[in-house]
């Protein structure tokens, strides 16, 4: 399910995700942290980058009907980009909005779906940016810089 | 404390991790049912108590360098989930005791959650 991974010489990961596969989300955050790990960034770093792709990965695999989350690692940031096909989103500001969500009660089970995503990936990034256009799909792109050592994560 | 240690006062089955493992110190805990939560909250080397067993349980706990998972109230995960524990080198642990009693026992024994 995983081996659409693939490396080109700028490092650029990407994921194929498709409709509910849930599984996936998780393995490509787990996936890139593994890589970051060995190109030797810092701790703090690879965390918000890790939990943007698993918040954004599940949000393609609950909400869309495909897509793909493409990293992108340049000299002084990453780049991670989902875009995915599907129901797109009506409000943007209200999707943001913490504790509000769309997800399904077989969503929820599984823990997710608590209106909590789009609020982590926010707190993580230094720079979001999401697109959607209802009935077609949506775009999230979000940049994490390595110098900026002062919003961690973790603590 | 070592994962030992939580193992005996929470009276826990070990579904994977080695002596070796169980040695390791634990010396902060969070409860939680939702991966969003543990995705905002978890501190690194964490010991992580949760009622959810599946796979995204050791994702998240992958991510946010957790130490140990324990599974509550006699829930106990799917073979491939331990198995991903094993190749993530995540000790797994499940118990018949609910959160809060697991919480109770590991404050009296001096576990606390993070200060931050």
């Amino acid at each position: 399910m995983v081996d659409s991974l693939t490396y080109t010489p700028q490092i650029t990961l990407e994921f194929k995700i498709g409709e509910k596969d849930f599984f996936v989300a998780g393995e490509c955050a787990s996936r890139v942290k593994k890589t970051l790990q060995q190109l030797g960034l810092k701790q703090n770093v690879i965390k918000r980058i890790a939990i943007i792709i698993y918040e954004a990965a599940m949000n393609v695999a609950i909400h869309a009907t495909s897509g793909m989350v493409t990293v992108h690692v340049e000299p002084d940031a990453i780049t991670i980009r989902t875009e995915d096909v599907g129901a797109g989103i009506e409000d943007i500001d209200l999707a943001m909005k913490e504790g509000y969500s769309t997800a399904t009660y077989e969503i929820r089970e599984m823990g997710f779906g608590a209106g909590m995503g789009l609020s982590n990936i926010k707190q993580c990034s230094d720079d979001l940016k999401i697109e959607s256009k209802v009935g077609v799909g949506t775009t999230l792109n979000a940049k994490v810089y390595f110098q900026d050592q002062t919003r961690q994560a973790d603590g | 404390m070592t994962l030992k240690e939580v193992q005996e006062v929470l009276e826990a089955q070990v579904l994977c991790g080695n002596d070796e493992c169980l040695k390791r110190g634990v010396s902060i805990c969070f409860a939680c049912d939702l991966i969003s939560e543990m995705l905002l909250y978890l501190k690194p080397h964490s010991l992580l108590i949760t009622s959810l067993t599946n796979a995204h349980v050791i994702h998240a706990a992958q991510v946010m360098d957790v130490k140990a998972v324990l599974f509550v109230g006699g829930r106990k995960p799917d073979q491939s989930v331990i198995t991903s524990g094993e190749l993530n080198k995540i000790p797994l642990l499940a118990t018949q005791l609910l959160t809060f009693d697991c919480c109770g026992r590991l404050y009296e024994k001096g576990i606390k959650t993070d200060k931050q």
